[in-house]
């Protein structure tokens, strides 16, 4: 320990050295921020959610109640202490059933955007990049899709697949691609004039490097802002899905088929759809807070008007 | 009395890394009828002066350390939005490098001029029907020199070119009565040829109604064509104020004395360029004393504590170095 | 001294299309013949759209041209592919207007600089670091600037970047497109000051692309003024700025604005140039000719010598005796 700390000692003041630009960025982010209290709500509410979905069943008071126990002597009561957001009609903690489905919620929403951008983002770095009849084909084909509501089609294609989680959100993730390609299309043929490119260019960068060291690196951050936008939506899509029937099905936690049963008990058991309804409302706007203030950071040029 | 009278200003912004001291001290005054010239590099402040004369730096992050500006007797830094609004319309006007950035693209160019014409008449306490409006924004936009005034005015202004643009805006600023005209680097964006024709507009524009200039500019060429009287600037000061004809021949300021030897000139082609040393100063922590002495080669231990103040050296002739001695 | 770039004929024409019908085409650069000799500095001036930014990346083919020959060194290079080309790099770069567009923002400079050594030399680790620290110490940066971001440094530091990674392949002809006018006159002085010592130090070739006469009367050895995609005056700048021929050379001339006081520049051409859509039968110059007689309407003149190194676009130029200059 003694004899390596020197060498080490070395190595990370080295460090500091050669990436003090990208520390006092990184510093800039957290600066700029931590100024916008919208953002900080949003971080907050992000932050908040990804701990619930990570503790998820240890954390909840009733975990037997979160896959549907039935406790009919303690059916449909309201809020209290024993019960912070009541019980549902077969007695099971609101509560527990909320958290846990927070988990499912934050998968469903991962999975959406990441599959989306998976494969949004190459096509539309083809139909910038290439151009001609590639980008010609691409984009129709993208305009086609668009043109449909996304929720329709998907609906659409989990009457097709049957219903259920897991294919409400591959009919979902086949939905949500369009506006990655749009996206990444328009930033890709910017960049793609840009002097810096034609620089590579004149220095003889093959398109493989062009593509991967110039056009996709500054590609990022529109992408990570949109992606975080889009979680809220995919969840809210999800939980649609959820509430007609087609995606998850009672009893499991998830929260629009939740409200999907609890409708029947409005208004007078207003606590069953209110609780799940709160928690989609908190985190579609949590991620579109959070994705607000993120453009702020990386993408300057766009939130200035 | 002087139509733009500033004392002492003083602006900084506030921003990630602290607060940048972006003007200091600033005193100038023009007077009616005068053609001033605001000359300076990146970030020597002097677009933000102009800016200023019209609150148009958002605060924050700007913020005002001191001073007052005072246009016709008011003081500005005291006026509500309302007063503002009427001084922007009709006491000063302000054309930029670009544009576009002032002229909306949904609306004709007869529109925006009727909208000026309008307004204008509403101060004045006047009515005039709508082809009275438009026959008086064709004459304005005949007095700017462009051809076929009336079949302009139903253009958008993303048929126009730039020099067409630039001198549209100039025929609302006439149409407002603005008394002074405040030109932040109006022809840099346009080709030399189209930069002529503006400049000769503005020349006989200023000869023939009397308008009062404030034309702010990186060229020392477009400066010395327009301006009788020159400013220069310096990281946030004014480091020399003097007729343009004694600034060109008799500069007294070391950084005057800099920029002109570094400027290229066509008609000397044989004189070698110096540029000057070093870099623009970090307006976060600026130098103490004179803020020019680290590229100053004359500098001496005084001007490393001492701020210079802006003194009158020669006739019309300020400068602030402690260097200077009276001619 | 023998041709380094030659070009013949060359020409660039983009369709012009709205939705899918073709519309007819811009034409950009149209048939323009001009040699670079070796170890001389050419200049290549015009107003904004009149096509001599094409120019530059029609001769290093990072555009694709419409017809005409590019030989480099005696050698065609017009069929060449990419992988074809790659080798021929080495010998030709190009030095940007905005150096800050110029360079990735989210590499380090390091990574900037290094890019054409690794690209062509296959340099790595530490032989790599030696020579980016060594172009680093060449263009005059602190070797700790590596590691920073494009944005941290000023205008100035960033064109020093960018001809540090030009020269990183120690190439023949350097192409400098407006390499100074993004740039302060103080920075702009040292940037062509080094430049000029660069090209003394390696013998380069510089093909210098500005609008602005000055710079180029400093920097050039022989100028070419383009219009509306074509090269109507060639020849050595002294010669050419003192007694122009061409009409338009004259007025370009006349628009220069001398760091001098009341300098008011003279009006030589009235209204905006046409576009390059819209080109008139004859000599484009014609509409805005201020000599134009009935004769240049139908008749295109070609580039012919006025004298054995100084051509000219114009048919009354060598029916009249060369005027004196009118700048």
């Amino acid at each position: 320990m003694t004899v390596a700390s020197p060498d080490v000692a070395a190595r990370l003041a080295r460090l500091r050295v050669e990436h003090a630009g990208a520390i006092r960025q990184a510093r800039l982010f957290v600066w700029t921020f931590a100024r916008s209290a919208s953002a900080m709500v949003g971080l907050v509410l992000v932050l908040a959610f990804l701990v619930l979905a990570a503790g998820g069943p240890s954390i909840v008071p009733y975990p037997d109640d979160a896959t549907g126990a039935m406790n009919l002597a303690a059916r449909l009561q309201p809020p209290s202490g024993a019960h912070w957001f009541g019980t549902d009609e077969m007695g099971n903690d609101i509560l527990t059933r909320v958290v846990v489905g927070t988990r499912t919620s934050l998968w469903v929403g991962l999975i959406i955007t990441g599959v989306a951008a998976l494969i949004g983002v190459p096509l539309g770095v083809a139909a910038g990049y290439l151009g001609g009849a590639v980008r010609q084909v691409i984009m129709r084909v993208t305009d086609v899709f668009l043109s449909v509501p996304g929720l329709v089609l998907a609906i659409a294609i989990v009457a097709a697949l049957g219903s259920g989680v897991l294919n409400g959100v591959i009919a979902l993730s086949l939905v949500w691609w369009p506006g990655y390609v749009r996206l990444i299309e328009a930033k890709t043929l910017t960049i793609k004039h840009e002097p810096f490119v034609e620089a590579a260019r004149a220095v003889g960068a093959s398109r493989r490097r062009i593509l991967f060291i110039h056009l996709l690196p500054n590609c990022f951050s529109p992408l990570i802002v949109k992606m975080s936008m889009d979680m809220g939506l995919a969840i809210l899509a999800a939980a649609s899905l959820g509430f007609i029937g087609l995606g998850a099905k009672p009893p499991a936690p998830e929260w629009g088929a939740m409200i999907s049963v609890a409708r029947t008990y409005m208004p007078t058991w207003w606590w069953y759809a209110f609780f799940p309804g709160l928690f989609i409302y908190l985190t579609v706007l949590g991620f579109n807070l959070f994705g607000d203030g993120l453009r702020d950071v990386l993408d300057p040029r766009a939130s200035r008007s | 009395m002087s139509l733009l009278e500033v004392v002492d200003y003083s602006l900084a912004f506030d921003g990630f890394e602290g607060t940048h001291q972006v003007l200091d001290a600033i005193d100038l005054a023009v007077d009616v009828g005068e053609t001033v010239g605001l000359v300076g590099e990146t970030g020597c402040g002097k677009s933000v002066l102009a800016k200023s004369l019209l609150k148009l730096n958002d605060i924050p992050p700007a913020r005002i350390l001191s001073g007052s500006i005072r246009f016709d007797g008011r003081d500005l830094l005291a006026l509500d939005e309302t007063a503002l609004r009427a001084i922007r319309g009709g006491g000063i006007a302000m054309i930029f490098q670009d544009p576009m950035t002032f002229l909306n693209p949904v609306f004709s160019i007869g529109d925006q001029m009727a909208e000026v014409i309008r307004a204008r008449d509403r101060a004045d306490n006047r009515k005039r029907g709508a082809r009275d409006v438009r026959a008086a924004a064709a004459a304005l936009l005949a007095a700017v020199r462009l051809p076929d005034a009336a079949a302009l005015l139903d253009r958008y202004p993303h048929e126009l070119s730039g020099g067409m643009r630039q001198r549209v805006l100039i025929a609302m600023a006439l149409a407002g009565h603005a008394r002074l005209l405040v030109a932040d680097e109006p022809t840099t964006a346009l080709d030399v040829t189209i930069q002529s024709q503006v400049l000769a507009l503005l020349a006989d524009l200023v000869a023939a109604q009397g308008l009062t200039l404030l034309l702010i500019s990186h060229d020392l060429g477009v400066i010395g064509a327009l301006c009788r009287r020159i400013v220069v600037m310096y990281a946030g000061t004014i480091v020399e104020d003097a007729p343009a004809a004694q600034l060109f021949d008799r500069p007294l300021h070391p950084y005057t004395q800099g920029l002109l030897a570094a400027v290229p000139d066509i008609g000397r082609p044989e004189r070698r360029l110096a540029g000057i040393p070093g870099s623009i100063p970090n307006l976060l922590a600026p130098p103490a004393g004179c803020r020019f002495h680290p590229r100053c080669p004359l500098a001496i231990e005084r001007c490393r504590r001492e701020r210079p103040a802006l003194r009158r050296i020669a006739a019309g002739q300020r400068v602030a170095c402690h260097l200077a001695e009276p001619v | 001294m023998t041709a380094l770039v030659e070009a013949v004929g060359l020409t660039k024409h983009y369709a012009v299309r709205h939705g899918w019908r073709r519309h007819g085409a811009l034409r950009a650069v149209d048939g323009i013949d001009l040699t670079v000799p070796e170890g001389a500095a050419v200049g290549l001036v015009g107003e904004s759209g009149c096509g001599k930014s094409t120019v530059a990346r029609l001769l290093l083919r990072l555009v694709e041209p419409t017809a005409g020959t590019v030989r480099f060194a005696g050698r065609d290079i017009t069929g060449l592919d990419e992988l074809g080309l790659r080798p021929l790099r080495r010998e030709m770069q190009l030095i940007f207007q905005n150096p800050h567009a110029a360079l990735n923002p989210r590499r380090t400079l390091f990574a900037s600089i290094a890019e054409p050594l690794v690209i062509q030399a296959g340099l790595g680790g530490a032989a790599l670091r030696a020579r980016v620290e060594h172009l680093m110490d060449d263009v005059g940066l602190p070797a700790q600037f590596l590691w920073r971001y494009p944005h941290e440094l000023s205008g100035g530091q960033k064109q020093r970047v960018c001809i540090a990674r030009a020269l990183a392949l120690e190439p023949r002809l350097v192409i400098l497109d407006e390499p100074t006018s993004a740039l302060d006159v103080s920075v702009q002085a040292q940037i062509l000051a080094f430049l000029a010592e660069l090209r003394a130090r390696r013998g380069l070739t510089y093909l210098l692309i500005s609008h602005n006469l000055a710079v180029v009367r400093q920097v050039c050895d022989e100028v070419a003024v383009m219009y509306l995609g074509r090269i109507v005056e060639h020849g050595p700048v002294a010669e050419v700025f003192a007694a122009p021929r061409h009409p338009y050379t004259r007025a370009l001339l006349a628009a220069v604005l001398p760091p001098r006081a009341g300098a008011l520049p003279t009006v030589a051409l009235a209204g905006d140039p046409p576009s390059a859509l819209e080109l008139s039968r004859g000599c484009r110059f014609a509409p805005r000719c201020p000599l134009a007689e009935p004769v240049c309407r139908p008749t295109d003149p070609a580039l012919d010598p006025v004298s054995h190194d100084h051509r000219v676009a114009c048919l009354l130029a060598r029916r009249a005796p060369a005027s004196p200059s009118t700048a």
